[in-house]
């Protein structure tokens, strides 16, 4: 303590030395940091720049409207939002019970020569190109779906009040439900090594205290272990869900392509990602435009969808504060 | 699938087009339609055997390769849809036929052979309006007697990218169907009223192949290569027609191409008891005044190879050479327009 007091107090030209260097490196780190704003600033802008011809034209009905009509050139984006946000949700619905069984399973109840194998396993889904998910979808999960999927969901599902008209659809394989799986089976890694990692950091101490008092391994998960990764886990959730907003090819596969509203789950949809990757290379002048500005779109989406994860950590942590 | 490779080939047509201000005079560089992309690698190969010259063709779609050549970034462009004169003579370009092909609609009914179906112009219209919607639809069943038509619904797959080959569709479509013209209307991508889109050709084929009763249209070489069931159609003289080179050439063969001001004619609906309704042609845009003056005469030597010497392997990927008269007028416009 000392010693580095008296070196503050006077200066030498060995330390004159490092506080350049040191500020020489604060300054490459803000860079950095910087660099990133800049690239995001520059992409958001450059989209709404090229975007700005339809944005003149449609106003803020691009926003409501639900058309998308390249031979009068009117376009609106609500049917590629309500696409995206739609097979997002179905994506979590799924993937995250099924991310939590699976960290849970590999921190507190898999034998350890288990863990490693399957923990690996799942990393290496999450290094798995998009476009085999999409391929396997197609080739694999299609058929299925055509086969035994859509008709029981018709039959079951589809007949009960006010959710009905979500599982009533033709028996072709192809819609927002199938996209939904898809991305579930796609953010399922990451969120569940998120988990699992989080879940290792709970002191054993506190584990075993619990198991001390009595407590079942359910009574540990949901009292102890959770509790204390909460921020952590609804983080991991985001960051899963932050992937399936943007998620284009595999999408682009399964999901129909058809940009026609409806509330259906089983009809074909489209979301933004996968609209502007299948009409982008054809489009020129308005179009190109209109799918500029649509990429504007999936900005501020994403933005807002994790603004609200920020929110949702911050009043968690706060909740903790006053504990 | 098509997906990547289309978007690869995109990116990769960018990197060419940057490159192609540095490459040697005697590299010719085209971009444009994917739909004669086969016949053009094909051809270009040949060529290159030949003739020790490259031609570097890039399949970006008929909307890009339009782009691209009135950027001045290629030597040619290929597009499947013919601009209008004026459009061709404001951009300065010279416009002409290379090669032509046909688009047929493709079914996935069980017990349906290829060929078997028949369909006429105003029923395809209502069934992509989603007006018919089940297979066994009496507008249907009348006009297949014999065939066992299943109490299917119809499943309807369309392009979702924008296509010269939806172009050529719906141009169709319009011409025979005023409810079509006045609600859907024509272009490379249109507002489809029912259906699921499917990316390219193949992306159409594999939602064909995959989705049970199931209707899409294509061009003819993928119905063939994907083994799909294809339909029969009534033409313009009101005679079902097998789809086929020959149905093709006799709607090319009955256009009035001489008075067509750079050769700018849509070839639907042709008029002749042989001639296939949704034949399409496949244009070749250059500069008028070009830059560089060798390799747009590079381009044009290798069209005339192409005309004369690709017959064969035009026909083996299913499109239709053009008949000698036509090329004639082609060289003649050559010589009249560019210089």
């Amino acid at each position: 303590m000392t010693t580095i007091a008296a070196r503050g107090s006077v200066p030498q030209p060995e330390s004159r030395r490092d506080e350049l260097q040191d500020k020489g490196f604060s300054y490459v780190l803000a860079f950095t940091a910087f660099f990133v704003l800049i690239a995001l600033a520059g992409a958001a802008l450059s989209m709404l720049w090229g975007g700005r011809e339809v944005l003149a034209q449609e106003g803020w009905r691009f926003f409501f409207s639900a058309e998308w009509n390249p031979v009068e050139n009117r376009y609106g984006a609500l049917v590629p939002i309500f696409g995206t946000l739609v097979t997002a949700v179905i994506a979590m619905i799924i993937a995250v019970p099924v991310s939590f069984g699976i960290a849970l399973y590999l921190t507190e109840v898999a034998p350890s020569w288990l863990r490693t194998p399957v923990g690996s396993a799942i990393e290496l889904l999450a290094g798995i190109p998009s476009i085999i998910y999409g391929m396997w979808g197609l080739f694999v999960l299609v058929p299925v779906m055509t086969e035994y999927g859509t008709p029981w969901l018709n039959d079951h599902l589809g007949t009960l009040p006010v959710i009905g008209p979500m599982f009533q659809g033709p028996p072709i394989g192809i819609g927002m439900l199938t996209a939904g799986f898809v991305l579930a089976i796609m953010v399922i890694p990451f969120v569940s090594s998120v988990m699992r990692d989080v879940f290792l950091t709970v002191p054993t101490r506190l584990k075993e205290s619990a198991y001390a008092l009595g407590a079942t391994k359910w009574e540990v998960v949901w009292d102890i272990v959770l509790p204390y990764t909460k921020s952590a886990v609804v983080g991991g959730i985001f960051l899963g869900l932050g992937r399936a907003l943007g998620e284009t090819m595999a999408v682009a596969y399964v999901v129909g392509n058809t940009v026609r509203f409806s509330v259906s789950l089983l009809e074909p949809g489209t979301t933004i990602a996968a609209l502007i990757a299948n009409d982008f290379a054809e489009a020129t002048d308005t179009y190109r435009s209109a799918l500029l500005l649509l990429g504007f779109v999936l900005f501020i989406v994403t933005f807002f969808v994790l603004s609200i994860a920020r929110l949702m950590l911050m009043r968690l942590s706060r909740r903790e504060g006053l504990k | 699938m098509s997906i990547p490779t289309k978007l690869s080939a995109a990116v990769f047509a960018i990197a060419t087009v940057f490159a192609a201000s540095g490459a040697q005079a005697s590299e010719v560089t085209g971009a444009g339609s994917s739909f004669v992309f086969p016949l053009m690698s094909k051809w270009s190969a040949d060529y290159n055997v030949a003739t020790k010259n490259q031609i570097n063709y890039q399949s970006i779609g008929s909307s890009g390769g339009i782009a691209q050549i009135k950027a001045g970034t290629v030597d040619f462009g290929a597009s499947d849809k013919p601009l209008p004169p004026a459009e061709v003579a404001e951009a300065g370009l010279a416009q002409f036929p290379i090669v032509i092909g046909g688009v047929v609609p493709v079914v996935n009914v069980a017990g349906i052979e290829p060929g078997k179906l028949k369909l006429t112009g105003p029923l395809l219209a209502d069934i992509f309006l989603g007006k018919v919607t089940k297979w066994n639809d009496p507008a249907i069943a009348t006009i297949n007697e014999g065939l066992s038509l299943p109490d299917g619904k119809i499943t309807i797959v369309h392009r979702s990218d924008g296509s010269g080959t939806t172009f050529n569709f719906v141009n169709y479509l319009s011409k025979v169907s005023p409810e079509w013209k006045e609600k859907v209307g024509e272009g490379t991508s249109v507002q489809w009223p029912a259906g699921l889109g499917g990316k390219g050709n193949e992306g159409v084929a594999a939602y064909v192949k995959q989705v049970k009763n199931a209707i899409g249209y294509v061009e003819l070489s993928y119905a063939l290569q994907n083994k799909m069931s294809y339909a029969q159609m009534e033409n313009a003289a009101g005679k079902y027609v097998q789809p086929s080179a020959e149905s093709f050439a006799a709607a090319a063969a009955s256009a009035d191409w001489k008075n067509a001001t750079d050769f700018s004619l849509v070839i639907t609906n042709a008029p002749g008891d042989a001639s296939w309704p949704i034949s399409a042609t496949v244009f070749v845009l250059m500069h008028a005044q070009p830059k560089d003056a060798e390799r747009a005469k590079a381009a044009r030597d290798f069209f005339s190879w192409g005309y004369e010497n690709g017959k064969a392997q035009a026909a083996a990927l299913d499109y239709v050479p053009l008949p000698d008269n036509l090329v004639e007028q082609i060289k003649a416009y050559w010589a009249d327009r560019i210089k």
